[in-house]
C-alpha cells in the first residue's frame, strides 16, 4: 500500500520566529510507477508544510516521527480487498485511512463529470441545428448574389436585415458598397433631404452617432443599421448632395454641411475663447449648445491651426488663445 | 535685484507640453532661456534634476503649475543640443549649466586682462576666480571646472597658456 506515508523521507522542524507561525516541512520520495489515482496524479513539489497557526506543532512532530518509525499502517490486516489502476467496486469498500478518503474524491468527481456531459447533450444537439442555418442563408444570399432565384429587389433587403439582425456577415453589401447599391443611393437622397432643417439647427455639423439616433427615431419601423448609415453618407459627394461625411483625427465621425466653412468654426472658436480668457470642452459646448464631443473637435482642430495652446493640469483640459 | 519672469511664466499652458509642434518649439525655446537667465541670476552652475523639479524655475506656485519630469528632461536635452548644458552622470540626475559658453567666459577674462595691462603675467586660477581684484568682475566667483575650461578655450586660441604649479593650476596670458 503506497501512500503518501510511504513517499515520507524526513521531516523539518522550522523554529518558531516571531509574528510567523511554526512549520513543519516534510520531504517526500518521487512518485512511483504504480500510484493509485488520488487528489493528485502528481506534483511539481516534492515537500508538504503544515503551518501551526497556534501551537501543537511539537507534539505532531513528536507523533508524527512515532508512527513513521512504527509503520502502524503495515501491520493493517488486509480486510479490504486491495484496489487496482482504476479501483472502484460496486459494492462500497469500507473506506479506511487516505487511502479511503483518496477513493472517494475520485468517486465524486468521476460522478460530476457524468452529470456535466449529460446536461450539455441538448446543446450540443443546438449547435449543429445552428450550423446548418447558417449554412442555409450563406447559399440564398450567394443565389441572391448570383441572381438565380426569383426574388425581388424589396425582398432583397429585407432580406438582407435579417440577416443583419441575426449577426450574420452580408457579402452582398460588403462587395457592392463601392459602386454603391440602389440601396444605399436612395437612402443619402432621404437623408440629404432629412438632415438639412437639424443640421442647421446645430450649426452645421452633427456626429454620426446623433443622426443615427435621429434617422432611427424618425422611421420608427425599418430602422437603418450603422452600416448602412455609414455607407449612405458615404455617397453624399458622388451624388452631389450638399452634405459631407468628415472622419477627424480621432476617428470621430461627422455629418456636416458642404456650406459649413472650416475657417469661420476656428475663427469663431478663437474669438470665444480669447473673450473668456480660456476654456474647457464642456464650457465651450454649454456655451454653443453643441455636444461636448463636437465642441472638443473644434477646440482640437483650432489648436493644431496654432490658433489655440493647452493647458493640461489635474484640474483639467484648457485652451489658451495661442500667445506665444 | 530680484529675478524678472518673463510673461511666459504666469501662464498656465507654459507648463504643458504643447503638441502642436510649432507652437511646441516657441514653448521650448522659452524653458531654454528661462532655465539659463535663472541660473545665470542665480550664479548656479550645477543642477540636480530632483531639486529642479521643485525650485521655483520649474514650479509657479502661484498657479498652480509645475513642469512634469519629462518635460524638464527635454528642455534640458534642447539645453545641451545647443552647448549650455552637460550631464556629469549617466544617469542623467546632475548637470553642469553653461548660461555662458566656455569662450565667452574666456573673453571676458581676457578683456579683463589686457585692459589692467597684465598680459604676460602670470595668475593662479584661485586669483582669477577669488581675487581682490576680480571682485567687480563677472567671472568672480566662478567655479573652477568653468575657469578651467573657459581659459582651455583661450589657450586653443594660442591667448593663454595653462601651467600646474605645486599646489594647483595657473594660467599665462599672452
Amino acid at each position: 500500500v503506497a501512500t503518501f506515508l510511504n513517499l515520507f523521507v524526513c521531516c523539518f522542524n522550522k523554529c518558531f520566529l516571531l509574528f510567523q507561525s511554526a512549520k513543519i516541512v516534510i520531504h517526500l520520495h518521487p512518485t512511483p510507477p504504480n500510484k493509485e489515482p488520488g487528489p493528485y496524479q502528481q506534483s511539481k513539489y516534492s515537500y508538504i508544510k503544515l503551518s501551526f497557526k497556534e501551537h501543537g506543532q511539537i507534539e505532531f512532530y513528536r507523533r508524527l516521527t512515532e508512527e513513521m518509525t512504527k509503520k502502524r499502517w503495515e501491520n493493517m490486516p488486509v480486510s479490504q480487498p486491495i484496489p487496482t489502476g482504476t479501483g472502484l467496486q460496486a459494492g462500497r469498500t469500507r473506506a479506511v485511512g487516505i487511502v479511503g478518503i483518496e477513493r472517494k474524491i475520485e468517486e465524486k468527481r468521476k460522478e460530476t463529470d457524468k452529470n456535466i456531459s449529460e446536461a450539455f447533450e441538448d446543446l450540443s444537439k443546438l449547435m449543429v441545428k445552428a450550423k446548418e442555418m447558417v449554412e442555409l442563408s450563406k447559399s440564398i444570399a450567394n443565389k441572391i448574389k448570383d441572381k438565380q432565384g426569383d426574388i425581388t429587389e424589396d425582398e432583397t433587403i429585407r432580406f438582407k436585415s435579417y440577416l443583419l439582425s441575426m449577426g450574420i456577415a452580408d457579402p452582398v453589401t460588403r462587395e457592392t458598397h463601392g459602386s454603391g447599391t440602389h440601396y444605399h443611393m436612395q437612402l443619402a437622397k432621404q437623408l440629404g433631404d432629412m438632415l438639412q432643417a437639424p443640421l442647421e439647427e446645430r450649426g452645421g455639423m452633427m456626429a454620426l452617432t446623433e443622426v443615427y439616433c435621429l434617422v432611427n427615431r424618425a422611421r420608427g419601423m425599418e430602422l437603418l443599421s450603422p452600416e448602412d448609415l455609414v455607407n449612405a453618407c458615404k455617397m453624399f459627394e458622388s451624388l452631389k448632395l450638399p452634405l459631407r461625411l468628415r472622419v477627424f483625427d480621432s476617428g470621430v465621425m461627422v455629418v456636416q454641411l458642404q456650406s459649413h466653412s472650416e475657417e469661420e468654426m476656428i475663427a469663431s472658436a478663437l474669438d470665444n475663447v480669447s473673450d473668456k480668457g480660456s476654456l474647457t470642452a464642456e464650457e465651450f459646448a454649454k456655451l454653443l449648445g453643441l455636444s461636448v464631443l463636437l465642441s472638443k473637435e473644434r477646440l482640437l482642430l483650432a489648436e493644431k491651426m496654432g490658433h489655440l495652446c493647452r493647458d493640461d493640469s489635474v484640474e483639467g483640459l484648457r485652451f489658451y488663445p495661442n500667445l506665444f | 535685484m530680484s529675478f524678472e519672469w518673463p510673461w511666459q511664466y504666469n501662464f498656465p499652458p507654459f507648463f504643458t507640453l504643447q503638441p502642436n509642434a510649432d507652437t511646441r518649439q516657441k514653448q521650448l525655446e522659452a524653458w531654454c532661456s528661462l532655465a539659463l537667465s535663472y541660473c545665470r541670476h542665480h550664479k548656479l552652475y550645477t543642477l540636480d534634476v530632483m531639486e529642479a523639479q521643485e525650485s521655483p524655475m520649474f514650479n509657479n506656485k502661484k498657479i498652480e503649475r509645475k513642469l512634469s519630469m519629462e518635460t524638464i528632461q527635454i528642455v534640458f536635452e534642447e539645453l545641451r543640443k545647443k552647448g549650455n548644458l552637460e550631464w556629469l552622470d549617466k544617469n542623467k540626475l546632475r548637470c553642469l549649466v553653461m548660461w555662458r559658453r566656455p569662450e565667452e567666459w574666456g573673453k571676458l577674462i581676457y578683456q579683463w586682462v589686457s585692459k589692467n595691462g597684465m598680459v604676460n603675467s602670470v595668475f593662479t586660477l584661485y586669483e582669477l576666480s577669488n581675487g581682490d581684484d576680480t571682485q567687480e568682475e563677472e567671472f568672480h566667483g566662478l567655479e573652477e571646472w568653468m575657469l578651467l575650461r573657459s581659459l582651455q578655450a583661450l589657450q586653443t586660441d594660442g591667448r593663454a597658456e595653462i601651467i600646474s604649479m605645486d599646489d594647483g593650476k595657473g594660467v599665462k596670458f599672452f
